[in-house]
């Protein structure tokens, strides 16, 4: 991707915002990426509303409404390159907790007048309804794994995003093993590293929020942490947690339910 | 009692306890960063320390597989503790370091080499385990044919002031190994922990210059002798034991053994035991670019042989499963190794199995291949 | 054992060894599809003229930002002039450099590995079988033949590739023929235009009467095709010692160093990639070794 600069748009679907918040984060180097790329469309940072086609359309949240499933077709016609930002847009987010609940039965408890919210039983993630180019995990995402992207694109190379676990990067901080050393349920092993270890570096377990690492042994690691749950059906809990929805994690967590009701 | 004659080198000498604050004093006055064993968020960690009251006093550490507690246990000894994840190689061999930087101008890439950091470290309470890896590492860094700048630089500056183990833990095996409990050379001091007094043995004219004029009396032959009672104890409550008697070929004549299998169906690939063994050497550059594309970096960082990108080619994955990359790794460890530079990779330490979350124990998969192997 | 461990001078020339040195491409020639040869020259000329090396070693080739390839040499060992590397566009690193152009610069670390026994062949029939585009390798070995013809016995090549327009260096097969090689081609699929032979580089192998004992066996291409032509070439009672293979791992370093490229007791970046193959037998049919 050479001149003229890239254009770029930012969306929101059911998200939080966080995961833009961390795009204007980025501090020094927002204005170099000002100066590298054109941002057409991003609300929550500019006034700038140009119509697409964009080079590159940066999407967070997750599709919960039918007017969203319209909506991000619309998205994925009008790009070029459309990236995924965050794990509401790449797994469905915490939001999709309600995938394994009835959501009518919550929007009953929340809301006086249900009857008036137009919503989906589901909160899904983006690739679930169009094709996504690029995947960014993370609740929120890590501005240094964006501007990498970014950079990535803008260069003609291949992001170098981790597909180790969050274990190496833990160690390569000095970060001394939470699971082991304290007993603590953590799930870095099985997730995907690219936070920087942040949990484990402030003294807690991760909960993969940057999603599992592809070759997770979740067979192993679940019995490992269920003898280290602070409550029966931690584990279950901690699967289903951001990134729940996530396929492996939700067969472990499925798998842990039903074995938990069997022995009821 | 202080002494009029001064210690010579090679000799045994006796320091009351606090004296030590003292020898730490020296080494910093001479430039050192006086590192050793201490306790920082309520974890075991190696870091700066300026005093003997920052060492873990009265501690022990309980290890098992997969199971690490720092435990206050009440006792009078600042050396107690045997090691927890971290091991001296974080110092010596960066988990991060800029290898150069480069900048593009109309001819080309300018390279800008990052400025000497080559710190003096002092490291205080270095295990003869750990002196073995250090040893170890050094003919893997420091080779006729690679010989890393980085490396060479901290270690050649380094001070390395030893510890006798007196009180081993549950996964150590350094026995079986034939690398401790007692040190053996290598030092510039070595200390060994006596209820009342720090027994130093002056390894280096360096170290003689720094301790010559501490009050201090020579080792008795009483001592002496509780060091060496200290010592025999330690040797035969090692947690561990690995025959090596039938190592490396064990290994080697046994890498289709299903066994590995089911090793690699326990195994999270998680890459922990290589980033805590002391000896485990390998290394990623990562490339950093600038968002113009004008300036970029290259970064040595750790990698592990359990990262699925470490054998990833295009064309494929040499090892695409977790059990063929637990097979590299101990079959590296405890076999090869010793055809690429003359010993075994493995000193005994057991970080390796008191760090497995899955609680990987290689001197028990060890005997459990013996078994198979023969059947 | 009582020894002084510390040494307190720092040193002020801490380059690393892994500091790219830089060449300029001065001539690009595409090949077949995907595969274009790059002409490199050091910008410094007194590194130009200390660089030498052995035919089957390999250079790792530097792209700014995107990282290194270790990248074997095809040009002839004796030409001081220019280094030559044909490059397969498969990668981040290679695609990046599918995109340089004559003038731009890349930086070069080598040459690294072990090289073909061209010494011991010497009196000596020389098969070399290779596929695909692991013929550049093996390229210097020829040239190193041809210009001391004399010294060797029958030499052959075998050369496969996936299809006509995959054959790497025609060109220059007339002229290896005026020298007196053997020069077999074979395509996996033909279509009209081929008259040659079909089917895949072991398969013709077993067609071939060689001597095994005064026979020394050359290999490098796809995997699987050097696994079926040492398979065959033991069958056919060539010594393991007699045969020579070319092995290819993830590499970073090309030192040794760094780890990658282990295969049992080996660097491949350093104790190979030419091997012996009784150095590879112990593990050489170990799955995903």
């Amino acid at each position: 991707m050479s001149n003229p600069k890239p254009t770029v748009a930012v969306y929101k679907f059911s998200s939080c915002d966080g995961c833009q918040l961390s795009i204007l984060n980025m501090e020094d180097d927002l204005l170099d990426l000002a100066e590298a790329i054109d941002i057409a469309f991003f609300l929550e940072a500019t006034r700038a509303e140009r119509p697409g086609p964009y080079d590159i359309a940066i999407v967070e949240g997750s599709v919960t409404t039918p007017h969203e499933i319209e909506r991000i077709k619309e998205v994925r016609r009008q790009a070029k390159i459309l990236i995924a930002l965050g794990t509401c847009a790449t797994a469905g987010g915490i939001q999709a907790l309600r995938n394994f609940a009835n959501a009518d039965e919550y929007a009953k408890v929340v809301y006086a007048h249900p009857e008036y919210l137009h919503y989906l039983k589901t909160a899904t993630p983006i690739a679930e309804h169009v094709k996504v180019d690029l995947e960014l995990w993370g609740c929120p995402v890590n501005k240094e794994q964006v501007l990498e992207v970014i950079t990535a694109l803008l260069n003609n190379r291949k992001p170098s995003l981790p597909a180790y676990s969050v274990c190496l990067e833990c160690k390569r901080r000095g970060t001394i093993c939470v699971l082991v050393d304290k007993g603590f349920q953590c799930l870095g092993p099985a997730t995907q590293a690219g936070c920087g270890a942040i949990c484990p570096v402030n003294g807690r377990g991760c909960y993969g929020c940057f999603g599992p690492v592809r070759e997770a042994n979740l067979d192993s690691l679940s019995p490992i942490l269920q003898k280290l749950e602070p409550y029966p059906g931690a584990t279950a809990r901690l699967f289903r947690g951001i990134s729940g929805y996530a396929p492996s994690f939700r067969k472990t967590a499925d798998a842990l339910l039903s074995a938990h009701k069997e022995t009821k | 009692m202080p002494n009029d004659h001064r210690p010579k080198l090679g000799s045994t000498i006796a320091i009351q306890k606090p004296v030590f604050n003292t020898l730490l004093a020296r080494l910093r006055e001479a430039g050192y960063q006086t590192i050793g064993p201490c306790i920082k968020n309520d974890t075991l960690v190696y870091d700066s320390i300026e005093s003997i009251n920052e060492l873990p006093y009265g501690y022990i550490s309980e290890q098992n597989a997969g199971h690490f507690r720092l435990i206050q246990a009440g006792h009078k000894n600042y050396f107690d503790v045997i090691p927890g994840a971290q091991s001296w190689k974080q110092f010596l061999f960066p988990p991060r370091v800029d290898l150069f930087a480069l900048r593009k101008n109309d001819k080309g890439w300018e390279t800008i080499t990052p400025p000497l950091d080559a710190p003096a470290y002092a490291f205080i309470g270095v295990r003869a385990c750990e002196l073995a890896a250090i040893q170890i590492q050094d003919r893997i860094f420091m080779r006729d044919d690679f010989n890393d700048p980085i490396y060479r630089n901290r270690r050649k500056r380094a001070f390395i002031l030893s510890v006798d183990c007196s009180n081993p833990a549950g996964t150590c095996f350094c026995v079986s190994m034939g690398t401790g409990p007692r040190v053996k050379g290598g030092f510039d001091l070595n200390l060994t922990e006596l209820d009342d007094v720090f027994l130093l043995t002056i390894g280096s004219e360096l170290a003689l210059g720094l301790v010559s004029d501490l009050p201090f009396e020579d080792a008795s032959a009483f001592m002496l002798s509780t060091a060496e009672r200290i010592m025999d104890n330690a040797a035969k409550k090692m947690g561990r034991s690995l025959d090596i008697s039938d190592l490396p070929e064990l290994i080697l004549k046994n890498l289709d053994d299903p066994y590995w299998q089911e090793i690699g169906s326990r195994c999270l690939s998680c890459a922990n035991c290589t980033q805590v063994c002391p000896t485990c050497f390998c290394w990623d550059a990562l490339d950093h670019m600038s968002l113009n594309g004008l300036e970029t970096s290259r970064e040595r960082v750790w990698d592990s042989c359990f990262n699925p990108g470490y054998s990833y080619q295009a064309g494929g994955n040499t090892r695409p499963t977790i059990s063929s990359r637990y097979r590299q790794w101990l079959s590296h460890k405890l076999g090869t190794w010793e055809q690429q530079n003359g010993t075994l990779g493995c000193v005994g330490c057991g970080r390796c199995i008191t760090w497995c979350p899955a609680e990987i124990d290689l001197t028990k998969e060890i005997s459990i291949l013996r078994k198979e192997a023969s059947k | 054992m009582i020894t002084s461990s510390t040494d307190q001078s720092v040193e002020t020339n801490t380059n690393h060894l892994l500091e790219p040195h830089w060449a300029e491409i001065t001539a690009i020639t595409p090949e077949i599809e995907g595969v274009s040869t790059y002409w490199l020259k050091f910008t410094d000329p007194l590194e130009q003229a200390a660089y030498s090396f052995q035919p089957g070693q390999f250079n790792m080739v530097y792209v700014p930002g995107f990282g290194e390839a270790a990248i074997s040499i095809c040009s002839d060992s004796q030409d001081r002039s220019l280094i030559g590397h044909s490059i397969r566009f498969v990668g981040n690193v290679t695609h990046a450099i599918s995109r340089l152009k004559v003038g731009d610069v890349v930086g070069l670390r080598g040459p690294f590995g072990t090289s073909w026994p061209v010494k011991q062949m010497e009196g000596k029939d020389v098969f070399i079988a290779c596929g695909g585009i692991g013929l550049p390798p093996l390229r210097p070995a020829l040239y190193h033949i041809i210009r001391n013809r004399e010294k060797y016995g029958k030499v052959t090549l075998l050369y496969g590739a996936r299809t006509a327009s995959d054959l790497m260096y025609t060109n220059e097969y007339d002229s290896w023929r005026e020298a007196n090689i053997d020069v077999q081609v074979t395509v996996d699929r033909g279509d009209s235009s081929w008259n040659g032979r079909i089917g895949v580089v072991p398969m013709w192998f077993y067609n071939f009467r060689i001597d095994p004992r005064k026979t020394a066996v050359l290999t490098c291409g796809p995997e699987i095709m050097i696994r079926f032509v040492i398979f065959e070439a033991l069958a056919r009672r060539v010594p393991p010692e007699s045969i020579y293979v070319s092995l290819e791992r993830n590499m970073k370093c090309g030192q040794g160093s760094c780890g990658h490229c282990q295969l049992g007791p080996y660097f491949i970046c350093k104790d190979g990639p030419v091997f012996r193959f009784d150095a590879l037998q112990p593990f050489f049919n170990v799955e995903e070794f």
